[in-house]
């Protein structure tokens, strides 16, 4: 039982990254329609961004998350701008390999100037307190409440503020709500700022964690949170966060109960099956189809 | 068909003039086949080239492989698979096994054929398996399903001792020749234009411009959904059996989703639904990658960065549904009317 429990404080703790991770898919995927295949990528600059700011201007652990948010959200925005927004128009494909590509590019580029993996200092001090035979470590509760709470204010800006009423407008039509006079481009790159600004945060939480990083370690993260986008039921935001910490469990519990390297085999043939009962995910619904 | 007045007198007129007259010589690529084929025996017996170069040669023809392979589903049929890497693991798997385990070693060179088409075999077998859930769900969800399939392959090997857990299976005999490589190129793109030019790929045509419509129109889309996965996944399994013989090693880690982002980059690259694209696209893609060598670390961010480049000022790719002249059926390049025709003739002369 208490293992049990220590297990689900794990499972918590890794969903709640991969919750803040997928968050980013499904906001892009909400307004624009497409994948970006570069946020795992994103998440991984996020973790250098951070061991940077620890290391070379040695701030504490606040600011050193902030400043890596937004320097994550402005390239986040800068590659939209760049990359993305001349492709609005063409074939959706031609975006997701775009996609992909920044992302092969943004892991190269950071393996030229780390070749090494890197390790991140602790930028908090870690105390582990006992509850009930349950070693519980304050970087697991400070991760798991700070992603609540990112989590909790990105809920409310999307249903109660006027950006976040622009943005469900935008994703319910791209070409009429601008005629409403919703400014398109500035709506879509402050979604791309949340959305980065959110896989940066998961970055540095997971660089806190888990202290070795190096320039590949986005892209089987990214493709999981993707994956946990998908079980939500991708384009939905309430989903994502559900997916996230469904997948964070899953993983978790088949390590703890089955030799590790079934991990991501059991993880994922339980999505396949999660996938045929439920094809649309577990909050999406299906758009109608028309001839 | 589009045709611009050609000015006789200029030389670019007259070159486009030859140019025309090459092309519609249809008989120049069956020349040109031979010639390959010849040359595919020479250059290995006679080193015509170096070792490097008829390396690089055979990396090509086996990414051509894979690339009109992942064509078929992605370019042709519209779906979006991302897992193409894991039926090219158990082609690979599948053969090494045989190679290794089971075919003694003085019959080795004479069943390696064999052993390919079972490679080819087993990836078509499990294509089928991932083909049902094709026909329930489609773009973002099938997309997951095959990178999940990727996944689960990739960790069924991991966790397999007899044939090396994660460790993989080294020291494969290098069976891989270049003769056999433009064979099975050749053989790949053969079957593939073909099918995708019969009644089933009209089938998998309809399925990307309109599904519902196209099963209206009583196209049975489950078969032509089927068909289609298993040749595709057949290939990419031949592929995979080529290349475990070429590379002498594998590992699970050889497959994984990085494999499968390559043979993506290589489709899209040279534009869907085009068999010439996908010949282009793998072999800018491979020849790049080994020209851009000298530049080290740098190369793989270059490299990323012209396939953006390329995505945003021809987003359909080089061929973007275009096709090369000589892979069309006469009879769609020429039309109805010639075809009509002909059939007339044809009437005429059995009265």
């Amino acid at each position: 039982m208490i293992y049990l429990l220590q297990q689900a404080l794990n499972a918590l703790q890794l969903g709640s990254i991969y919750a803040l991770i997928a968050l980013g898919y499904t906001m892009v995927y909400g307004i624009l329609t497409m994948i970006n295949f570069a946020h795992g990528d994103l998440f991984m600059v996020g973790a250098f961004f951070c061991f940077l700011i620890a290391t070379i201007l040695k701030l504490p652990f606040v600011p050193t998350l902030l400043l890596s948010m937004a320097g994550v959200a402005m390239l986040g925005v800068f590659i939209e701008r760049v990359a993305y927004k001349p492709l609005r128009q063409a074939p959706r494909v031609s975006a997701v390999i775009t996609a992909l590509g920044v992302g092969i590019f943004l892991e190269n580029f950071t393996l030229v100037f780390f070749p090494y993996p890197q390790s991140v200092p602790q930028l908090l001090a870690n105390v582990t307190w006992t509850v009930g035979g349950v070693a519980v470590s304050s970087l697991q509760v400070i991760i798991i409440i700070l992603s609540l709470v990112l989590m909790i204010l990105l809920d409310t800006l999307v249903r109660r503020t006027m950006v976040g009423m622009a943005m469900r407008a935008i994703s319910w039509d791209k070409t009429i709500v601008p005629l409403m006079g919703v400014p398109l481009d500035l709506v879509i790159s402050i979604t791309f700022a949340i959305g980065t600004g959110l896989g940066a945060a998961a970055g540095t939480m997971y660089s806190l964690a888990f202290p070795v990083i190096d320039p590949y370690m986005g892209i089987l993260i990214g493709w999981k949170a993707f994956i946990a986008a998908v079980v939500g039921g991708i384009g939905n935001i309430r989903g994502a966060m559900i997916g996230g910490f469904i997948l964070g469990a899953v993983e978790i519990l088949v390590a703890a109960f089955l030799p590790s390297t079934y991990r991501d085999f059991v993880a994922f043939t339980l999505l396949l099956v999660l996938l045929i009962f439920r094809p649309y995910g577990i909050l999406g619904r299906p758009r109608p189809q028309k001839v | 068909m589009r045709s611009l007045p050609i000015d006789k007198k200029s030389w670019l007129g007259r070159l486009k003039i030859r140019y025309e007259a090459i092309l519609s010589n249809r008989r120049l690529m069956t020349i040109l086949l031979v010639v390959g084929f010849i040359l595919s025996f020479l250059i290995p017996r006679y080193n015509l080239v170096n070792q490097y170069i008829q390396l690089v040669m055979m990396y090509v023809g086996i990414n051509i492989i894979l690339a009109t392979s992942l064509n078929l589903i992605n370019g042709y049929m519209g779906e979006f698979s991302v897992g193409h890497a894991g039926f090219m693991a158990i082609g690979a798997y599948a053969s090494a096994v045989l190679t290794m385990q089971v075919v003694p070693d003085n019959l080795l060179p004479f069943l390696f054929p064999i052993e390919v088409i079972v490679g080819g075999l087993g990836a078509a077998l499990v294509g089928l398996v991932v083909a049902v859930p094709s026909f329930k769900t489609r773009g973002d969800y099938l997309a997951i399903v095959t990178l999940a399939f990727n996944m689960i392959v990739k960790s069924v090997f991991e966790n397999i001792e007899a044939i090396g857990g994660p460790r993989g299976i080294p020291g494969i005999n290098r069976l891989t020749t270049l003769p056999w490589t433009f064979v099975w190129t050749v053989v790949a793109v053969w079957v593939i234009r073909n099918f995708v030019y019969s009644n089933f790929g009209r089938g998998v045509l309809s399925i990307r411009e309109d599904e519902i419509a196209s099963d209206l129109m009583s196209v049975n889309t489950r078969q032509v959904k089927l068909l289609a996965f298993v040749l595709s996944s057949f290939f990419a399994g031949v592929a995979g059996a080529l290349f475990a013989h070429l590379l002498q090693f594998i590992s699970p880690r050889v497959f994984d989703i990085l494999k499968s982002t390559d043979i993506l980059i290589m489709v899209y690259l040279g534009g869907i639904g085009s068999i010439a694209g996908s010949i282009l696209g793998a072999t800018i893609y491979t020849v790049l990658l080994e020209v851009l060598r000298p530049l080290g670390m740098w190369r793989m961010v270059m490299m990323p960065l012209l396939l953006v480049l390329l995505m945003i000022y021809r987003p359909r790719g080089i061929m973007g549904l275009r096709e090369f002249r000589w892979f069309v059926p006469l009879h769609d390049l020429l039309g109805a009317h010639w075809w009509r025709r002909k059939k007339e003739a044809s009437h005429a002369a059995a009265d």
